[in-house]
């Protein structure tokens, strides 16, 4: 026993060794000149949509390492049900791209084990609804599993699928699982916006030796986006933990993510040409771990924090938003936080009550505008 | 085809289960004008009742007697049959053009092809029986009584849907109708627990759990079985197989394609599901084993959708165009029953399409109504109304903001009648 105990650096060292990890993203990289290094390329930049995003990352994931495979419904004759997958099955067979049988629990069990027995898995799920079937395997058999082993048992694994919002879909199919996946030790939970997050967060979560939660939204696949040379390189990977300034302000920080992200942008636009106030928009990227130095760094010098996301508000990610700027920038603050979230009511059919359930950008702005009293 | 029967088949006794022992040879057919009747048995009066003899390959057994290859009928219900039929596929069609115009949002799964499992199975029950399906279910809400009109406003997210608005196409609730479920497999569990109060009330019904080829893979699926099975609870499971769930083939997805076997310790029958003659009297059966307490049955329907999976799949890159034509072209449910409603002389083919444009002015009428009808009012009050039972909710629910946030007035607990609970 203490012979084991004593091996275990050794052991832990090898298996973060960067040639089993090449472009490790839990190893800590500087974000803020990152940021604005990516943020900086005007040649060779090159429009592609989340979706297209999304499938690169895992074709060069692919490439790379022949243990990465995808599995999942309708992942590969039917290119995925939102063709997140699309050509796939064309490029590495059906040793590698297999279509499951409807039965998550099931299959997410089965890649767990695989994950467990050293394969590193992609579990596509067609949307995060269903992965309710499978949350036991998620959190049970794959997320704890590294602490229950005391550390010698790793389960490197991706889930990924579109979460949250989706339009017209009515109760069942439309609800956001960040606040669920986001409060459990030993998962990681990213939450891409862009195109250039969908392939930075992806590529990371396949590498990262821990179960990770890609939780992506139906609405932004076919969302294009401007990527820069560097987002294009097959090595551009995005560390987790480090939300990045999609806009800087100096009135307001709105702490964001996902399909919000875009709203709080325009939102953003709004406020300044109303009212001529900046404000500060930050998309989280990472649910867990979380950017709380990022968030603290803006309201010392805005003074008011906004939380914007789409889940239900009561213990969500809003709510913790609000605790962790409470505990660690109450002395900054000039007014309370708040935070504008998807209402307390199961999702409506109907369209202009689903519209009532979920932020706008209108909603966003006004709620801001208050908050700043202007 | 149909010559091969003897004149005299149709008073036959009950078959032997001589089939139970030779599966591997037969296969249902799919072929809808597969039974058989002398017209001069066909009486005169619409109501008098006389019998059909079903096709030979109408079933395949699994550790069970068959049912019955005789079934009891009358003109006007088999004219009823088929009204109901084409009225559901009017229904369907309207709702594919509503699609097509943008009035319809999110998933909009239609029966097109299936019509006779859902019109079979309600001419074998009645409404103090139950039933389940998952979301492709606007055929069984219209069978199990809903109108046309509150199916259509529901997929057009009007305040008179049948779930005024709030559900949409997967979610439709009525008279011994638990819905509508839009989780894969979800509603079979479910299905058992309803069959499970139903014997707890010793109530002398039976429950219909229904769910798709690509749903018989779900776990909870077996794990209804070994309950049913258990507690003997008077639940037929019934598998519409339609050969695919969405783009996977059934075979690529599962390891036995004999759904009706797959109870393995629960008696299995396999019906074909376009000859809503077979379906009536397969369930007619099923609910007198139910009733005689022999626990759960699991029924494999074997049938066929036409159209995609849902609006947004053309439906045509995993199969061929050749293979939807063809069961189109021979083995339709619909125009399988009018030949031989015809071929009996049960009626005319001027009677049918009467019937025909009957049930076609009736759907246009209904969708016409149904558009004209007001989506509901998005206000707090409607957009709150119904999470709980009325006068039994928090003193508020939380809006997107602090000042949207709902409270809900004082008022006694109103808890609804179900429809379903018949
Ligand atoms: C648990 C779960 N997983 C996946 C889905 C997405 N989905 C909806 S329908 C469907 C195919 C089901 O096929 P089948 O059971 O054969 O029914 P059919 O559509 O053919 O009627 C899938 C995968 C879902 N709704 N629920
Ligand atoms: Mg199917």
């Amino acid at each position: 026993m203490v012979g084991a105990r004593l091996l275990r650096p050794a052991a832990q060292l090898l298996r973060s060794s960067p040639s089993a990890f090449p472009k490790s993203s839990f190893q800590r990289v500087a974000a803020p000149a990152a940021a604005s290094r990516w943020r900086g390329y005007a040649t060779g930049t090159k429009e592609m949509t989340v979706r297209e995003a999304l499938n690169e990352a895992m074709v060069e994931e692919m490439e790379k390492n022949p243990k990465v495979f995808v599995l999942g419904e309708e992942v590969a004759q039917y290119n995925g049900a939102y063709k997140v997958t699309k050509g796939l099955l064309d490029r590495f067979g059906d040793k590698r791209v297999i279509d499951s049988p409807i039965t998550e629990s099931g299959f997410c069990g089965l890649t767990v084990g695989a994950a467990l027995a050293g394969l590193h898995p992609v579990c596509e799920f067609m949307t995060f609804n269903f992965a309710m079937q499978a949350i036991d395997q998620i959190i049970n058999s794959a997320a704890k599993t590294h602490y229950m082993s005391g550390g010698i048992q790793p389960c490197n694994i991706t889930f990924r699928g579109p979460n949250g919002f989706a339009a017209g879909v009515a109760a069942q199919h439309s609800q956001d699982y960040s606040a669920w996946y986001g409060s459990i030790p030993g998962l990681k939970v990213v939450a891409p916006y862009s195109a250039e997050d969908a392939k930075g967060l992806l590529k990371a979560a396949i590498r990262d030796p821990n179960p990770v939660c890609v939780l992506e939204n139906e609405l932004l696949y076919g969302l294009p986006f401007q990527v820069s040379e560097e987002v294009q390189s097959d090595d551009f990977v995005i560390p987790f933990g480090k939300a990045k300034i999609e806009r800087p302000g100096k009135d307001l920080t709105i702490v964001t993510l996902s399909r919000c992200v875009g709203q709080s942008l325009v939102a953003a636009e709004q406020l300044k040409s109303k009212y001529g106030v900046e404000a500060e928009v930050i998309n989280l990227r990472s649910i867990k771990p979380l950017d709380v130095e990022a968030i603290i760094k803006s309201v010392k010098k805005t003074g008011h924090m906004m939380a914007v996301e789409s889940g239900f508000p009561s213990f969500g990610v809003g709510a913790e938003l609000i605790a962790l700027t409470a505990e660690y920038a109450f002395d900054y603050l000039e007014a309370p936080p708040v935070r504008v979230t998807g209402a307390e009511v199961p999702t409506p059919y109907a369209q202009k009550l689903e519209e009532m359930a979920f932020p706008t950008e209108h909603l966003i702005a006004d709620y801001a505008a208050k908050l700043l009293r202007v | 085809m149909l010559s091969r029967f003897a004149p005299r088949a149709f008073a036959a006794p009950v078959r032997s289960n001589a089939a139970r022992f030779t599966p591997a040879l037969r296969t249902v057919t799919t072929d809808a004008a597969s039974s058989h009747v002398e017209k001069s048995d066909v009486p005169q009066e619409d109501d008098k009742p006389f019998q059909v003899r079903l096709n030979d390959e109408a079933f395949e057994t699994y550790e069970l007697d068959p049912p019955p290859y005789t079934l009891e009928t009358t003109k006007k219900e088999l004219k009823q049959m088929y009204y109901d039929m084409v009225a559901v596929r009017r229904m369907e069609m309207a709702a594919d053009r509503l699609y097509k115009e943008k009035k319809i949002r999110g998933f909009c799964h239609l029966s097109t092809g299936q019509e006779a499992v859902a019109v079979g199975i309600e001419h074998a029950i009645t409404k103090q029986d139950h039933l389940i399906t998952a979301y492709r279910c606007h055929g069984f809400a219209m069978m199990r009584g809903g109108t046309v009109r509150s199916i259509i406003g529901e997929l057009l997210g009007r305040r008179e849907g049948i779930a005024y608005g709030k559900g949409g196409s997967m979610h439709m609730f009525s008279t011994g109708f638990y819905g509508g479920n839009g989780i894969v497999g979800a509603q079979v569990p479910v299905g058992a627990g309803i069959a499970f109060a139903n014997k707890y009330e010793e109530k002398d019904n039976v429950t219909l759990a229904l769910y798709g080829d690509g749903a018989s893979n779900q776990g909870q699926v077996f794990e209804a079985f070994n309950m049913a099975a258990l507690w003997k609870l008077p639940v037929i499971f019934g598998c519409e197989n339609n050969k695919y769930g969405m783009g996977t083939a059934a075979n690529r997805a599962a390891a036995l394609t004999d759904y009706y076997k797959r109870g393995q310790y629960i008696p299995g029958l396999k019906i074909n599901g376009m000859d809503v003659l077979a379906v009536k009297a397969a369930v007619k059966y099923g609910k007198e084993y139910c009733s005689a307490g022999n626990g759960p049955l699991v029924y494999e329907y074997v049938t066929y959708r036409y159209g995609g999976h849902s609006m947004s799949d053309p439906g045509t890159t995993y199969r061929t165009r050749e293979e939807i034509q063809r069961m189109r072209s021979t083995n339709d449910p619909i125009a399988g029953l009018k030949q031989k409603l015809i071929d009996w002389g049960v009626t005319t083919e001027e009677e049918l399409k009467g019937i025909d444009k009957e049930a076609r002015s009736h759907v246009d009428e209904e969708v016409a109504a149904a558009e004209a009808m007001p989506p509901p009012e998005p206000t707090p009050e409607v957009l709150y109304e119904d999470i709980y039972v009325r006068g039994s909710e928090p003193q508020f629910l939380r809006g997107r903001i602090p000042e949207e946030n709902f409270y809900y007035p004082e008022r006694p607990v109103q808890v609804p009648k179900s429809p379903a609970q018949t």
